[in-house]
Order: C-alpha cells, then sequence, then structure tokens
C-alpha cells in the first residue's frame, strides 16, 4: 500500500488495511483532515513498529549466543560483572532511556501539531454551518443559512460539497455521543447542553459511512449516518429539492396513505413539511424516499425493510423509542406508498 | 458467635446478594395486547341500576415499573403534555400534582381522562397513542403523586413534585 512501510510491517498492514472498507476507513482519506491524521497514523506504526521489532531482536538474540558466564552454577557461584562492563551497562541503559524520553516527547509534539492543523478554527467565509443533534439512536441535521427560510431539517444523512470547508456545530438531546466520519475527520464528542464544533473539507466524491463512536446506550452499534460528498452544481440541486415541501398524493392510493399517517400516532413525533405532521420528537420525513437508509443506517431503504420497521421497531432495533404503532393490515400498503412518494 | 457460624453467615449473605436481588427486566417489545389502540374503558362509577355488582378492577400493567415510569416521564415531554399541565404543576391545564381529583386517581380513571379527552380543553389521544404508552403516562402521573411504590419512584426529580406533606 505504501513503500515507506516496508516489508517487516507486512503482517500489520494486512491486519489493518486488509479487512478495512474503504466508506468506513480511516486510512482511505477523502478529505484534508483526515490526511493528516493519516500521515500521523503511518508515521507513529512506521517508527514504533521499527522499535518493537529492534526490541524483540534484541530479545532473541542472547536466547542463541552463548554468554561467558553462562557455564556458572546460577545459585552457587557470584559472577560480578567488572568495573568496566558496569560502566558500559549503565551507559547503555541510560541512552536507551534518554532515546525513549525523545521518541515519546517527539510523538507528543506530532500529535499536538497534528491536532491543532485539523481542529483549529478554519473559517474561510464561505462555509458551510451544519447542526448535528445526537439522540438516542439517530443524528437529526440541520442546514444553518442567514436565510431562515432556506434552513433544512433532515436525519441521518449529510450532504455536502466538495472542496468547501464544513462546519459541524455537535449538539445532543440525551447523553454523550461522538461523531466520527473516519474518512473524512476524527471525532468529536456531542455533550448535551454544550456545543462542539469540528471542521471537514471532502476532497473527492463519495460516500462515507459514520459511527456513532461513544457508547450511547442500546442501540449504540445502531447508529450510523451516511455523508454524501457531491460536486457544489449537484449538492445545490440536493438542497434545493430537499427545501421543498413533500409532494402532494398524486393517487388515491397515496391519499389514502397519507390519511393513515396523520390519523396514527406518527403525526405526534415525526414532521412531514407540507402536511400537519410537525412532530420533533423523532427524524423529519419530508424526502425520506430520498435517503440511503432507514433507522440511523440500520437497514437499505426499501419498501420491505420499511414495512418491518414501522410494523416492529423493537425487534429490529430493540430498545429504540419508536412506538409499536398498530397499522391495520389493509392500510399498511398505502402508508408505504405514501411514504414511497416522499422522494 | 463462632467463626464457623460467621463465616457460614457471610456466605449466605454473599448468596443472597448475588442471586436475591434480581433486577426489574426491562419489557422492550410490547405484548400484542398492550399494542392495541383503545381498550375497554373503565366504568366511571360503581353505582348501576339494579343494585351494585362486582366488576373486575381495572389495574395498570406497568404499576411499580421503573422503567415504564421514566418512559411515561420521556412520553409527557414529548407528546406536549407539558404544553398545558407543565411539568405537573400545571399551567392552562389543571396541575397533576395534587390531593383532589377532578375526574379521579385510579389508574382506569387517569387512563380514560386521557383516550376520552375531558370538557374544556383536554384533547382526546384514544386512537392516536398506543395503549401501552397510555399506561406509561397513568404510571408517570401517579408517581407524581406518591401513588406508585417508592422503589419504583425515582429518588430526586429534575422536575417538581409531591412533597410528603402534600401526598395523600
Amino acid at each position: 500500500m505504501k513503500a515507506r512501510a516496508g516489508a517487516p510491517l507486512l503482517v500489520s498492514l494486512l491486519l489493518t488495511s486488509g479487512c478495512a472498507v474503504s466508506y468506513q476507513s480511516g486510512l482511505d482519506p477523502a478529505g484534508t483532515q483526515a490526511a493528516r491524521i493519516t500521515e500521523l497514523w503511518w508515521f507513529f506504526i512506521a517508527l514504533l513498529g521499527s522499535i518493537f521489532i529492534i526490541v524483540m531482536a534484541m530479545t532473541v538474540w542472547p536466547l542463541f549466543h552463548r554468554h561467558r558466564g553462562i557455564n556458572q552454577e546460577p545459585l552457587e557461584q557470584r559472577h560480578s560483572p567488572s568495573a568496566a562492563t558496569e560502566r558500559k551497562l549503565t551507559r547503555v541503559v541510560a541512552a536507551a532511556t534518554g532515546a525513549t524520553i525523545l521518541i515519546l516527547l517527539a510523538l507528543i509534539v506530532l500529535s499536538v501539531i497534528t491536532g491543532r492543523a485539523t481542529a483549529g478554527n478554519q473559517v474561510t467565509g464561505n462555509h458551510l454551518v451544519v447542526e448535528v443533534t445526537g439522540n438516542q439512536w439517530w443524528w437529526a441535521v440541520r442546514y444553518m443559512n442567514d436565510d431562515p427560510t432556506r434552513i433544512l431539517v433532515t436525519a441521518n444523512e449529510i450532504h455536502v460539497p466538495v472542496g468547501r470547508r464544513i462546519l459541524i456545530r455537535g449538539m445532543s438531546q440525551d447523553v454523550i455521543h461522538s461523531f466520527w466520519i473516519p474518512n473524512l475527520q476524527g471525532k468529536r464528542d456531542l455533550i448535551p447542553s454544550r456545543i462542539t464544533t469540528e471542521w471537514f473539507e471532502a476532497d473527492k466524491p463519495g460516500r462515507y459511512r459514520g459511527q456513532c463512536a461513544e457508547f450511547c446506550g442500546l442501540q449504540h452499534a445502531h447508529m450510523a449516518m451516511w455523508v454524501v460528498a457531491e460536486p457544489p452544481a449537484e449538492f445545490e440541486a440536493w438542497m434545493a429539492h430537499q427545501l421543498d415541501r413533500a409532494p402532494a398524493p398524486s393517487d388515491p392510493v397515496t391519499q389514502r396513505g397519507q390519511e393513515v399517517f396523520l390519523g396514527h400516532a406518527c403525526v405526534l413525533c415525526h414532521a412531514i413539511r407540507g402536511t400537519p405532521a410537525a412532530g420533533q420528537v423523532g427524524p423529519d420525513l419530508t424526502h425520506l424516499a430520498s435517503r440511503i437508509s432507514i433507522a440511523a443506517g440500520t437497514l437499505p431503504n426499501t419498501k420491505g425493510n420499511l414495512a418491518g420497521w414501522i410494523a416492529d421497531p423493537q425487534t429490529i432495533k430493540p430498545g429504540n423509542h419508536m412506538a409499536t404503532v398498530p397499522v391495520d393490515s389493509e392500510d399498511m400498503q398505502p402508508l408505504l406508498n405514501y411514504l414511497e412518494s416522499l422522494k | 458467635m463462632s467463626s464457623r457460624s460467621l463465616s457460614s453467615a457471610t456466605a449466605a449473605m454473599c448468596a443472597l446478594a448475588l442471586f436475591a436481588c434480581q433486577p426489574e427486566k426491562q419489557q422492550l417489545r410490547p405484548a400484542p395486547a398492550q399494542v392495541a389502540v383503545f381498550g375497554d374503558a373503565a366504568r366511571e362509577s360503581d353505582i348501576q341500576p339494579g343494585g351494585r355488582e362486582s366488576q373486575p378492577q381495572v389495574t395498570n400493567p406497568f404499576h411499580g415499573e421503573a422503567d415504564a415510569i421514566s418512559q411515561g416521564q420521556r412520553l409527557f415531554s414529548w407528546y406536549n403534555c407539558t404544553g398545558c399541565h407543565a411539568n405537573g404543576g400545571g399551567a392552562i391545564g389543571p396541575p397533576l400534582i395534587k390531593m383532589e381529583w377532578i375526574y379521579g386517581e385510579e389508574p382506569s380513571n387517569l387512563f380514560d381522562t386521557i383516550v376520552k379527552g375531558r370538557p374544556n380543553g383536554m384533547p382526546a389521544w384514544g386512537g392516536r397513542i398506543p395503549e401501552y404508552q397510555i399506561w406509561q403516562l397513568v404510571a408517570y402521573i401517579r408517581s407524581l403523586n406518591g401513588l406508585e411504590p417508592q422503589s419504583a419512584t425515582p429518588k430526586r426529580q429534575d422536575h417538581i413534585e409531591a412533597t410528603t406533606e402534600t401526598r395523600p
């Protein structure tokens, strides 16, 4: 993968990058900040890997080389080294200790430099502010705008234009979560009643998966999100479409589906812009059908998965806060058609 | 006490500590019966023509469950009960921490109030909120008044709650 890693590191390479998938990997950076972190990581593994090999070699070497004192009976005869040997040993140990301290110091300095370069204030004037709020167990996303009518609310999916700085303003509704898109940036904790910030910039278009990185309860493992980096023109088109109200039902079946949605408990927690549904507890569903996944990255967004999720959310994601809402079987199909029409 | 009986007593204590106290099992998936919306509402009066009849007592399936009480608290704010009742102290709606109840303090009374609504502003939630969540709300509201077992009620609330003096 990288020439400087060298042959001795082949094993660790295979272990770390061999099984990593590129859409969620810190070793395959897609942004400036992640690239700095990756460089630091490779430097660490090269240096510390070499030290490990040297230490192991020095441990193994004496096993195969006779020492002149080895013929003695260990407990019966005393072997005290000569004064010259003693001085030599002292010098070697002192040098090794000094080297260790220097190396640790250098690593700390390098870490701090990388941390400052990736986490510092990077206002460019043209940056995009995205508010991310951690919930048990999904992500609320709000694109800020000076014009309040152009503030966009969505969930579990962040689209970003390539080559533009993004400022994440992180918050939490309940417990401490951690926002982490390995391909783009390091982790940032989302803490209740505090705002934490993080900058990143995507260099190449692609889909990157993020994952909550701070244990936050039963469904911590099912708290993922997607970041879609796309060319600026595509991003603007996406934004314009997402700002639209939900399309009105176009046929009697979806019309019935909307009635089912508004007549059941769905409406207490979810919002669909353009309808009376304005719940603020669960994810905004205005353009649900345009999303990659449902239930915060738990399932691909297909009609079948959606049906399973509505019918029995507690089996798919036990402990999550979506209520088990009884929907009659003849109402389910129209409801699904309606939700599928929310492109 | 001899050292042998002391050590056997200690062993018994340890065994008790290990096995006797079981944490409350959190029921994540509501049983089918609890999902049904708007179950049979309770009778609001035990006076009826033809003399008294014993009728089955309506009980809250979540009575005394700490997890249900905290779920109820979450729902109380999510479903905007706080919009009228504040955190139980009352605002444009009546307070829920009190000694006198307009429509009764029994779980069945509270269940009916939520399901059917009441005159002068209480909305009818029946058919909107799943039945198991209504029972969780009932457990929470009763816990504010010390009507749920103390072992299941949070000892220290962030919100106001009835003091021991006002508790019946």
